[in-house]
């Protein structure tokens, strides 16, 4: 650690106004900033200042992703052995190790492509690094296919952080939560790579790893959703790749096909209490997003229905199925585009629940709706916060006058 | 004579009728999906807009001001109807593309805004040079979004193949959300963003 702060110190001269290097000054204060909280203090007045700026916050979502993201990875692999029928012969980490290959290069193109227009901007704008696409840069691997092409990604991953967040004014003043515009940029771009039943199971060996499923040695195996499944089949059951049916039990385990890190509700579960004992993300978010979306599909269930099986599922199934978790836990909970009033995030975390479930079961286009409800509640964020703080205002004022 | 020019020359640029107005938003995202019904669309509001001008400038002196709304709306349906018929005749299926925009220039908001604040004043030969200006500055931005929206929404333009096949087989894929009208509002945002940037003399403080 000290020979590290050393080092910093040694060659920030490079860096500063005139030095050799200093075209990568945003750069370099990026990456300090990044290793050690920066010790700037305030000039005038009292201030009580917490070292817990939100490069660190930033830091333990992502840490709250890694369950996730390592259950994503050995579920790649998995699906991949398990179709290919030589699950009984692969050992863990051979599995594992096929999974991280085939997701490394999803997070690294993210990553360079996001941090890269970021680096750009600060640089050219004269301005600080900011810190926001650490998470936005790690949450976009994990709620797309697996089969998605990287320059898809990558254009996808551009389009967002120029236009969902570069233009509004950059990390803090973003309306949309960025990663969800990356999704819903590739879901209606290229509908093609993000729904189906073909890109959720890897399908090339890499590096002698993993099955080569590509030109047709395996047949027989079905790679859709359990969502998709639900909403284009006639029954409520979910079957996994191989047509053996799957319980409740094995949706909260989650080795099935899914978004890479949207299927276990266990690791995400681990994420979440991460992400509360820290004091990152909200509980009342998280907590009513999942009343929300259970009362709404608890509805949905009583009435039934004769032709559109997602009426049909169990509360509990929508609540593990699908992005549910995924959104509650980590998108819904993103303080930039959540409300900041407490009332108000009990409201917007209901209505994402009841809209999400709404959308799953009452539009035949797409079968998952967390990502269409979680954008369509950003944009009321600030409608829902003005509603109450007026309504504070008003009702002290009355406190005031009726003295 | 510089008079004429700078008239006809500023719709094109700096006082652009859809990129610094911003009016006739609708019709410019929704018949940019292609090339053809834009210039298509483009042209009609073009010779519409000029024949409007020049129409209204001479009846100028002898429109009541209380109905004279009412006096340009006839004479903009007029045109805009033998438009429409000439366009079944002669090019049907842009017709059917273009669908009710061609109707709807009625509700356009540069011809409303160029009667009433350009023909109402000035004489026949002003207005027509006003209102070719106008449609043309209004054809460029429609052309310049259709051509971003088919080249990137359909690798085609004019309904002619430009992306070879062998991107396709390396992997390349049509952008699908490129023939939706919000990516129209995005490109449509991108080019007055450009032209601001530009042009620092546009920007509201």
């Amino acid at each position: 650690m000290k020979a590290l702060r050393n080092f910093l110190d040694k060659v920030k001269p490079n860096f500063e106004e005139g030095g050799k290097l200093s075209a990568f000054r945003s750069v370099f204060d990026g990456f300090e900033t990044f290793l050690f909280v920066p010790n700037t203090v305030s000039k005038s007045g009292t201030h009580i200042h917490d070292t817990i700026d939100s490069k660190r916050v930033m830091s333990f979502v992502v840490i709250a992703l890694i369950p996730a993201l390592l259950f994503g990875m050995y579920n790649v692999g998995y699906q991949n052995y398990l179709v290919a029928g030589t699950l009984d012969q692969a050992s863990f980490m051979e599995v594992f190790c096929y999974g991280f290959l085939a997701v490394l290069p999803k997070i690294i193109v993210s990553y360079l492509v996001g941090l890269g227009i970021e680096f750009t901007v600060a640089q050219w704008k004269h301005e600080e690094i900011q810190e926001g696409f650490l998470v936005s840069g790690m949450l976009i691997p994990l709620i797309v296919p697996i089969e998605c092409p990287l320059w898809i990604i990558a254009v996808a991953t551009a389009f967002a952080v120029i236009f969902a967040k570069e233009i509004f004014g950059g990390t803090g003043y973003n309306i949309f939560n960025v990663a969800l515009i990356t999704r819903a940029f590739l879901f209606f771009a290229y509908p093609t790579k993000m729904s189906g039943d073909s890109v959720w199971i890897a399908k090339e060996s890499i590096f002698g790893l993993g099955n080569d499923l590509a030109n047709g040695t395996v047949d027989g195996f079905t790679g859709a959703t359990a969502l998709g499944q639900v909403a284009t089949g006639s029954t409520t059951t979910v079957t996994d790749a191989l047509g053996n049916p799957v319980g409740l039990n094995d949706m909260i385990v989650g080795l099935m096909p899914g978004s890479i890190g949207e299927t276990s509700v266990i690791a995400i579960m681990i994420g979440a209490v991460i992400l509360l004992v820290s004091g990152v993300a909200n509980w009342r978010t998280m907590i009513s997003v999942f009343v929300g979306g259970a009362l709404t599909a608890f509805l949905f269930n009583a009435i039934g229905s004769e032709t559109n099986q997602v009426w049909n599922l169990d509360w509990m199934e929508h609540l593990c199925v699908g992005g549910f978790c995924f959104g509650a836990v980590f998108m819904a909970t993103d303080p930039v585009t959540s409300p900041r009033t407490n009332c108000g995030k009990y409201i917007f975390g209901f209505l994402i629940g009841v809209v999400a479930i709404i959308i799953r079961c009452m539009n035949p286009g797409y079968p998952e709706g967390m990502m269409l409800a979680i954008l369509l509640m950003n944009l009321f964020a600030a409608l829902i916060d003005h509603c109450f703080v007026q309504r504070n205002i008003n009702k002290r004022l009355n406190r005031l006058n009726n003295k | 004579m510089s008079n004429l020019k700078e008239t006809f020359l500023t719709p094109l640029g700096l006082n652009n009728p859809v990129a610094v107005q911003v009016l006739g938003i609708c019709s410019a995202l929704a018949v940019t999906a292609q090339l053809e019904p834009a210039i298509v669309m483009g042209l009609s509001v073009t010779i519409i807009l000029a024949l409007a001008n020049v129409v209204i400038s001479l009846l100028r002196n002898t429109i009541p001001n209380r109905i004279r709304i009412i006096v340009q709306l006839v004479v903009v349906a007029t045109l805009v109807t033998i438009v429409s018929e000439v366009l079944k005749a002669f090019a049907y299926d842009v017709s059917v593309a273009l669908s009710v925009y061609v109707g709807l220039i009625i509700t356009n908001c540069i011809l409303m805004g160029r009667l009433e604040a350009f023909a109402m004043a000035n004489g026949p030969v002003d207005s027509l040079v006003d209102g070719i200006g106008n449609g043309l500055g209004y054809a460029i931005i429609l052309v310049i979004v259709a051509f971003i929206r088919e080249l990137f929404g359909a690798g085609t333009l004019f309904g002619f193949q430009i992306i070879p096949d062998c991107l396709y087989e390396a992997g390349y894929m049509n952008c699908g959300l490129m023939l939706m009208p919000p990516m129209a509002l995005i490109i449509l945002g991108c080019i007055i963003w450009a032209m601001r940037a530009k042009n620092p003399e546009l920007q509201e403080k």
